[in-house]
């Protein structure tokens, strides 16, 4: 019970949830984003894969950790446009082009990797970055390393999540964009393009999942293996449903995680051998299933999410 | 520009969809291979001699295509009912680690004859547990199946890698993680002498088959296909939805774990974490592009075990990376959803 | 009347072969309400799809006080001054009524959404025409004619001038359907210009100054409201005397289905309250009553997809308690499903598996499809229902309308059935198929059969029924005999207005 306690009480963990929560953060905007359009994105997982890929990559020979973050979000939003084509356009099954698009992109990204770099003993690195203490703030006992000395990316997404949620909720354009989720039809009838609305959301929210896989390559970690994104983008489809679609909420839900999975983490080391690793290893996937069954019934689902559109039928 | 729903489909057009989404996939994959620098033509050449070029490949390609054959079959049940089993590659390692954990305990002094039979029942059970989970959870609490099957991939994987980690650790493997073999009487008997082609094949295709004809001239067929087409309407002509999407997940779930099972009696003998390269996956572009159809499945099967057997050999002389074969694989889904969307709706101006 | 603020001319729209509009021409004058008749496929919806630009036409121009109208642009119909309230509400459940009003009023890049500005223009505009709504409430929570008047008021917000109503009553009670009526004679002394959409003679004579009859695509008449009568005009639209057959009187047989104080309980709320009523062979017993009050759940029950929470249920004078499809089929009732296409007919699937699937046990043996039998049943069936438009193995999706609900009967009354359950049986077909639906039914109950018609159509009933129940917030009202009924008596039911002194008839 202590062991507990002190985990909780070390500002190591709390920086770690951050961290954690970082990618689960990102890519849940940005599927949260998809579905307020009414389009399921299970790409996601690959998305995110070959946004961790190409962004290192891009890093790796030379650039800009920033341009490698940018890379990895206009390559996410490539895979958004492809997704959008076979699903707006063509109408087809959002669940089977998902995981179409999910199964290309992760494959995609292995070949490149390998086309790019031979196979070595120990993977190539790259210098990610590096956390930034925010003036003042960081100086504060606890508080200052547990939460103000992260790096950027990571304040990036906690804003993003306070902007999407602005967006969605208080512009002109996201309640088109709620519309268009709820009731294409409706949305068409007061001259907002149902189509043009889901490529949008649908191309920068997979630009999200981009970043948020690029994340895993350029700040959490410093190099790139295969299979490294681990489901966490499904994780992140069941984390949207546990947020009922709303920003700020996925924001909590992507820490609450996080703060299982740093906290199952730190446990695993204080207990030692006593538990098999792989128990713990399971937690966030049990949470996540866990967090469907509680919220499935009590969300209020975008009514239109999976339908195709399509002009003058009904 | 927009899109006609087509009226009338052609046979003929319906059986050249699949090969003209395979052969767009093989050029798109085509313009990667020449953007790695190799002879694009000569790739694809050595893809099919790797598999198919001497008897070694031939018998290889049609080993790996036994599990393919079976997640393929798996994932085209649940998917012609409307169930999203994205499941089989955990429903395929429980269904492995039951069949090892059985043989190695209590199971292995039986006679082959009796312990082969149940050994392939307990691999499928352990795979119909594994779906009726998130099918109860559908039905209970209106959970999506896609996300939760795709979780509990993680789950099972994980716990298959607790149980060769621990309990059911080979002592003699030199403390690599990996499973107590099977019993030497519970392995597949093989096809052919001198090859790792075992009797897992035949089990596939004969479940193909009699699928195909459940499927098509049954009772059960026609509910579980009306049951996927529009449940509210097989409901209003009494068909009972639930039981039937229990015996859809059951029938998925089992062929799912029979295919772990398979593996392990069939081939290894053992399991470790990586006893399948993504057989649950590409199970479901195997189903898909066989277009749900059983008999189809085979023959997508045998397309995708072609790509992954000849691209390593390609690999090895071109020096392409053998991934190629998983982006064709996935491209090929790809593809299939567009000629299969084209087959239905026509583009009218 | 002043010079047009709209006007059509030669309008023409082809899908495929099928010509959906054949050079209309139209035109309207401020002030004015005219009203648009024909059966459905007429071209109508066609019509006023092009207008609000969700259709571009193949030829022809609209018109806005004398500036051509894009076409296919929905935005500019908004910002021309055309409103459209569709049928089927183009609304979101999910949202408020503010929300549902004011998307897409204000610039998509506009860094704010300006909610008090509109909210008070859109009390401003509910004072102006009467049409009371909370702008907070959550719109799933309103009932279907509040519903409407958001629709209203959302054309009304965005400064329509010309507004278009498709099938405004479908959805309405009689008082509603009268609110609305007044409305919109309001709205034109306001000077706004309206057109609306109808097939219900009824209403076009009370509501419109003019009327223009579209058939086949074509615009076929136009006349004065005040220079025409009903009969005219049913013949102008069908375009042949098309005559529904009427009940004749009958003497019913015994009680086969009755229902005591039946309830049935979901999500908490009671959709059913201890309901009565007797089914007698050989007579038709119509319940009428506005979509939405407890019809569907009482289809259901009686067709085996539903249980009751309390009461009694005798079948052929024999208490049952829980009645499966199989039970329900096997008993000899016929179902005749409210949605066609949802619950009637699996799209993809082919006619005889269509025609078989509720009574597939009798298809079958050991579990194998007798394939041969089925297609030979669904063969006769065709024949002898007249279905046009597919063979045994063509898949159902390609039938009409009409000819799936000829299908449907078919595979009901094809063996003699007990009782008939028919939940709106016309809804949605051309009058050719309303005839033929209705002369089903009559024969039906000439042979003996029991039929419970569930309708909210109210000539339907009156021309069907031998004996009238209403249907209101889940209750049912007693019974009245056909002689009684007056539409004004049936009008009042359906608002829930019956007294324990109206007489019992059994």
């Amino acid at each position: 019970m202590s062991a507990a306690f002190d985990i909780i009480a070390s500002a190591g963990l709390w920086a770690a949830v951050l961290r954690i929560a970082t990618p689960l953060i990102l890519g849940t905007l940005g599927a949260l984003l998809c579905e307020r359009a009414g389009v399921l994105n299970l790409g996601i997982e690959g998305i995110m894969t070959f946004g961790a890929m190409i962004g290192w990559l891009t890093v790796y020979n030379g650039a800009d950790l920033w341009i490698g973050f940018l890379v990895a979000a206009v390559a996410g939003g490539l895979f958004g446009l492809l997704h959008s084509l076979l699903t707006v356009t063509l109408g087809l099954s959002q669940h089977v082009s998902g995981l179409g698009v999910t199964l290309f992109a992760s494959s995609f990204s292995y070949y490149v990797f390998r086309l790019a770099v031979p196979v070595a003993g120990t993977p190539p690195t790259i210098t990610p970055f590096q956390p930034i203490a925010i003036p003042g703030l960081s100086d504060l006992p606890f508080f200052g390393p547990a939460f103000f000395s992260q790096t950027t990316p990571t304040y990036l997404a906690i804003l993003l999540a306070l902007v999407l949620a602005y967006v969605i909720f208080r512009t002109p354009l996201g309640l088109a964009i709620r519309m268009t989720g709820e009731n294409p039809h409706a949305a068409e009838a007061q001259g907002i393009n149902p189509m043009v609305v889901r490529y949008g959301a649908v191309i920068i929210g997979s630009a999200l999942m981009g970043m948020a896989g690029a994340f895993l390559t350029l700040a959490a970690f410093n190099s790139f293996f295969p299979t490294m994104v681990q489901g966490r983008g499904w994780i992140c489809i069941a984390l949207v449903v546990f947020a009922s679609w709303r920003p700020v909420r996925a924001l909590l839900g992507g820490l609450l995680f996080a703060f299982f999975d740093g906290f199952q983490l730190r446990l695993q080391t204080v207990l030692g051998g006593a538990v098999p690793y792989q128990l713990f290893l399971m937690i966030p996937y049990i949470l996540s299933i866990v967090a469907l069954a509680l919220m499935a019934r009590r969300a209020r689902v975008p009514q239109a999410l999976m339908q195709p559109y399509r002009r003058g039928e009904r | 520009m927009r899109f006609e729903r087509r009226e009338h489909r052609s046979i003929a057009l319906v059986i050249a969809t699949p090969l003209i989404a395979i052969g767009a996939a093989l050029a798109l994959a085509g313009v990667l291979t020449a953007v790695a620098g190799a002879p694009v033509l000569e790739a694809y050449w050595l893809i099919l001699k790797s598999a198919f070029g001497s008897r070694l490949s031939a018998t290889e390609t049609l080993t790996r295509a036994t599990p393919l054959i079976l997640t393929g079959l798996a994932a085209a049940v649940a998917f012609r009912a409307r169930l999203w089993n994205i499941g089989a590659e955990g429903q395929l390692y429980l269904g492995a680690i039951t069949v090892a954990w059985a043989s190695s305990q209590f199971l292995g002094d039986l006679p082959g004859l009796v312990q082969i039979p149940l050994l392939l029942l307990l691999g499928a059970l352990a795979g119909m547990t594994l779906l009726l989970v998130p099918l109860w959870m559908r039905l209970r609490f209106t959970v999506d199946e896609v996300v939760t099957t795709l979780l509990l991939n993680f789950v099972a994987v994980l716990l298959v890698s607790m149980l060769i980690d621990t309990v059911l650790k080979d002592p003699m493997a030199f403390g690599w993680p990996q499973s107590q073999p099977v019993a030497d009487a519970a392995m597949l008997p093989k096809l052919l002498a001198r090859s790792r082609l075992h009797l897992g094949l035949g089990i596939a295709v004969v479940l193909a088959i009699v699928l195909a004809f459940v499927q098509s001239r049954t009772v059960f067929g026609m509910q579980s296909r009306a049951a996927g087409l529009n449940p509210e309407g097989a409901v209003f002509a009494g068909v009972p939805l639930k039981g039937t999407l229990v015996i859809v997940a059951c029938i998925s779930g089992g062929l799912a774990g029979l295919a772990g099972a398979v593996e392990v009696m069939g081939v290894q003998g053992y399991v470790t974490t990586e006893l399948s390269p993504g057989f649950g996956y590409s199970g479901i572009v195997v189903a898909m592009l066989a277009n749900l159809n059983p008999l189809g499945v085979v023959l997508a099967a045998l397309f995708t075990a072609t790509m992954f057997v000849g691209a390593d050999g390609m690999s090895r002389s071109l020096g392409i990376p053998s991934y190629i074969a998983d982006v064709i694989v996935a491209l090929s889904l790809l593809t299939m959803l567009v000629a299969v969307f084209f087959t239905q709706y026509r583009i009218r101006r | 009347m002043s010079k047009p603020v709209l006007e059509i001319v030669g309008v023409s729209k082809r899908f495929g072969t099928t010509v959906a509009n054949d050079k209309i021409s139209l035109s309207l004058a401020q002030g004015e309400i005219i009203a648009l008749l024909g059966e459905n496929g007429a071209g109508k919806t066609t019509l006023m799809s092009i207008l609000f630009g969700h259709y571009v036409a193949d030829e022809g121009q609209i018109l806005v006080d004398g500036q051509e109208l894009p076409q296919g642009k929905p935005r500019a119909a908004i910002r021309a001054g055309i409103g459209m309230v569709h049928q089927h509400f183009a609304l979101a459940p999910n949202l408020t009524v503010l929300e549902n009003v004011i998307t897409g009023t204000q610039s998509l890049w506009s860094p704010k959404l300006r909610r008090s500005d509109a909210r008070t223009k859109l009390l401003t505009i509910s004072e102006r025409f009467g049409l009371k709504v909370d702008p907070d409430a959550r719109l799933g929570d309103l009932s279907v004619g509040e519903q409407q008047r958001v629709e209203i008021l959302k054309a009304l917000y965005n400064e329509a001038r010309i507004l278009v109503f498709d099938e405004p009553t479908a959805v309405l009670t009689q008082t509603e359907s009268e609110r609305l009526f007044a409305t919109l004679k309001d709205m034109a002394a306001q000077g706004l210009s309206l057109i609306f959409i109808s097939h219900k003679l009824d209403e076009v004579m009370s509501a419109a100054d003019r009327v223009i009859v579209l058939r086949g695509g074509r615009h076929v008449a136009e006349r004065r409201t005040s220079e025409t009568s009903k009969a005219e005009l049913a013949e102008l639209m069908v375009g042949r005397t098309v005559t529904r057959p009427v009940r004749e009187p009958s003497t019913p047989g015994d009680v086969v289905l009755e229902a005591a104080a039946v309830t049935i309980r979901s999500d908490g709320i009671d959709r059913l309250k201890a309901v009565d009523f007797r089914l007698h062979a050989g007579e038709v017993l119509g319940i009428i009553g506005v979509s939405g009050n407890g019809q569907h759940v009482l289809a259901q029950l009686l067709s085996g997809t539903r249980s009751k929470t309390a009461g009694d249920l005798l079948l052929y004078g024999k208490a049952v308690d829980k009645l499966s499809v199989a039970d329900v089929v096997s008993a000899g009732i016929g179902r005749i499903p409210e949605d066609r296409n949802k619950e009637g007919a699996i799209g993809e699937m082919a006619i005889w598996e269509n025609a078989i699937l509720e009574r597939v046990k009798a298809f079958s043996r050991g579990g194998l499809v007798d394939r041969k039998a089925a297609v030979a049943f669904t063969q006769t069936i065709i024949d002898r229902f007249d279905v046009r438009g597919g063979s045994p193995t063509s898949r159902i999706r390609l039938l009409s309308g009409g000819n799936m609900q000829k299908l449907i009967f078919g595979r009901n009354l094809i063996n003699r059935q007990r009782i008939l359950l028919a939940a709106q049986p016309a809804r949605g077909l051309d009058e050719g198929a309303v005839a033929a639906v209705h002369e089903r039914i009559l024969e039906a109950k000439r042979q003996g059969t029991a039929v419970l018609l569930i309708s909210e159509d109210l000539d339907e009933v009156m021309a069907l029924a031998d004996r009238i129940q209403a249907i209101v917030g889940g209750r049912l009202s007693p019974a009245i005999s056909a002689e009684e009924a007056s539409a004004r008596k049936l009008g009042l039911m359906m608002a829930g207005e019956w007294t324990s002194e109206v007489p019992h008839a059994v």
